[in-house]
């Protein structure tokens, strides 16, 4: 069972869901494919060992066989090559690493080159609960989903595994929703969280993963989120309230199902159901 | 090679030489304030052009309602599609494809596709076309405080980097055309392709952070960032009082590395209630967060006029 933790805008509590429906669950894998910042192990203090690294093929141009012909900026749709009448200009964060340059340069001038763009780390203890896997992008590198990648290769099936994806509905997050069973989309009562909760419901739509909606920081007399959600038809699976205990565990760091066994057993029934509905469908 | 690319794009670049400005607020992690903050920048800016460049999750629009004055059809990135009919099954197309985007039976995973036409080339029947689609849009819009550039992805498109390079390229050339000195840029957050597209070619970055253990963490990440890329960065620490504990250990960090913490802002719940209203929290409140965010807008002002 894959469970994707994913939030239309950044900062609504996705990554205190993942932590703390992750230590309700026995056995459980966490994932943090956050690359860009990855936040999950500030609330678990774990200590990682790397197991991985994403590589990507960029060129590499040799400017003494190249004739400034113009071929490969050409070829590349993603202006990552400039050619002037002297000169070959690689845009190294604009590559998607495609190859395409490398097949049509007729001096065969252009090379690859392996590069590494992140680093993939799991808990150097085995027997350890949780287990955290974390991929982190190299600071200066613009490509998020190789990284992804080679992170999700480390998912074991049969294990009940919690994954916290980036924030927002582009690339790297499609990327991390891909082949998941199940999303929970986590969002806050405002405006913002209302209108970015939308765009990540109709992601998950598209890509027909089954969800449902968790309201962090939620407070009475406040239904904007509840609403909206009755409209369309969506299950609110939980609600977190604005709660001064639970935002003072937060800024220190620990996750609140430690200190408040209660939110333990809530999302361990969370989770259950999930599995439940699941294999009725 | 950044340092290239950095000269080279300043060398190229159609402002060079007009005095204009670009200031970016980006923030690391999600839900700092970023866009309130920004919102109130464009409230008080004499001159400038606003662009929303978190187009995964734009949300600016919701504070400054624009009235959309022009659209623009964006094209992401072509997707391939391949012809069974001329196709001879030779598979060179799938074995080519760095993205695994053909499967076994010679199908186009439209997610997967980047588009990259690496396929078109290698097919020698012809059997692939790489294929135009509107993926987007982007707006010039008018505001109560000047022209305002934003856009819209269609649901499940993916070409974030790309939308925010021509958002950029839109904010850029109406400055140009109507002699604005300033662009104010909301961005996105993370560290990645997004965020290199927005800072790309910017004067000041204002990095808006939090004191919280992530906010710390975050913001030492797109520091970074902008060290790597040599785009002069200052620090706002918003909500400083919800640990001022963390604060003090965000300045002092931020002084170590030399940088500038220009301003701290207090918690406070009239945030949300000017979102309610759909407007910026200067025009709604007079208050110690409001007469904050205008300290904040000076010093940002006179760093700018450094760059
Ligand atoms: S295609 Fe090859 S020869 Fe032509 S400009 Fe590019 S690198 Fe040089
Ligand atoms: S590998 Fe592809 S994306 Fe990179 S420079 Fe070459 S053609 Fe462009
Ligand atoms: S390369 Fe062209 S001919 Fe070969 S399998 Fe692909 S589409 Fe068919
Ligand atoms: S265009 Fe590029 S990414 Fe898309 S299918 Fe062809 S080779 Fe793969």
């Amino acid at each position: 069972m894959k469970i994707a933790i994913a939030s239309g805008k950044g900062g609504t509590g996705k990554t205190t869901v993942a932590v703390n429906l992750a230590l309700s669950i026995p056995n459980s894998h966490l994932i943090d494919c956050d690359v860009e910042e990855p936040n999950c192990n500030l609330f678990l203090n774990k200590e990682l060992e790397p197991i991985g690294s994403s590589k990507v093929t960029v060129p590499n141009i040799d400017e003494e066989l190249c004739t400034y012909c113009g071929k490969c900026s050409q070829m590349c749709r993603f202006n990552a090559i400039a050619t002037l009448p002297e000169k070959v200009i690689l845009f190294p964060t604009l590559c998607h690493s495609c190859g395409g340059c490398i097949l049509v340069c007729p001096e065969h001038a252009i090379s690859g080159k392996e590069k590494c763009t992140g680093i993939v780390s799991r808990s150097a203890d085995m027997e350890d609960h949780p287990r955290l896997y974390e991929g982190v992008l190299n600071i200066g590198e613009s490509m998020a989903s190789p990284v992804i990648k080679e992170l999700k290769r480390w998912i074991e099936p049969n294990i009940s595994t919690i994954i916290d994806s980036p924030p927002g509905t582009g690339c790297p997050v499609m990327t991390t929703l891909e082949d998941t069973d199940h999303c929970i989309l986590v969002t806050e009562p405002t405006p913002f969280g209302l209108h970015d909760l939308s765009l990540a419901v109709e992601m998950v739509k598209i890509m027909n993963i089954p969800f449902g909606v968790i309201i962090n920081r939620s407070e009475e007399g406040n239904s904007i989120i509840e609403e909206y959600c009755d409209k369309e038809n969506i299950d609110v699976l939980m609600k977190i309230p604005l709660n001064k205990r639970i935002a003072e565990l937060y800024s220190q760091g620990i996750p609140f199902v430690e200190e408040m066994p209660e939110w333990k057993e809530r999302f361990s029934a969370l989770f259950k159901n999930i599995v439940n509905g699941k294999e009725l469908a | 090679m950044e340092r290239e690319i950095l000269s080279f794009i300043q060398e190229h670049s159609q402002w060079k030489g007009t005095g204009m400005k670009e200031l970016v607020v980006i923030s690391g992690k999600g839900g700092t304030g970023k866009t309130t903050i920004t919102a109130s920048f464009a409230a008080m800016a004499k001159n400038a052009v606003i662009a929303d460049c978190d187009v995964d999750a734009p949300n600016l629009h919701l504070l400054l309602r624009p009235k959309i004055m022009e659209t623009h059809a964006f094209y992401g990135m072509d997707k391939a599609k391949i012809d069974l009919e001329r196709c001879n099954e030779c598979y060179n197309c799938q074995n080519s494809c760095n993205f695994d985007a053909i499967d076994e039976n010679l199908i186009v995973n439209q997610h997967k596709c980047e588009g990259c036409g690496v396929c078109e080339y290698v097919c020698e029947s012809d059997a692939i076309k790489m294929v135009t689609k509107i993926s987007g849009n982007v707006f010039r819009s008018a505001t109560n405080h000047g022209t305002m550039v934003h856009a819209e992805l269609g649901i499940g498109e993916e070409a974030s980097g790309k939308l925010v390079s021509a958002v950029k390229e839109r904010s850029r050339s109406i400055a140009l055309e109507n002699e604005n000195d300033l662009i104010i840029t909301d961005g996105p957050p993370g560290t990645g392709c997004p965020v290199l597209a927005t800072i790309t070619g910017a004067h000041l970055a204002l990095i808006v952070t939090e004191p919280s253990l992530s906010g710390m963490h975050d913001l030492e990440r797109v520091l970074q960032v902008t060290e790597h890329f040599e785009i002069p960065a200052i620090v706002c620490i918003n909500k400083y009082d919800i640990n001022e504990n963390n604060s003090r250990t965000i300045e002092a960090f931020c002084h170590e590395r030399n940088i500038e913490v220009v301003g701290k802002l207090p918690y406070d719940t009239s945030t949300n209630l000017a979102m309610m209203e759909e407007t910026t929290i200067i025009e709604y409140s007079q208050n110690v967060l409001s007469e904050g965010i205008k300290a904040l807008w000076e010093r940002v002002v006179s760093e700018l006029e450094k760059q």
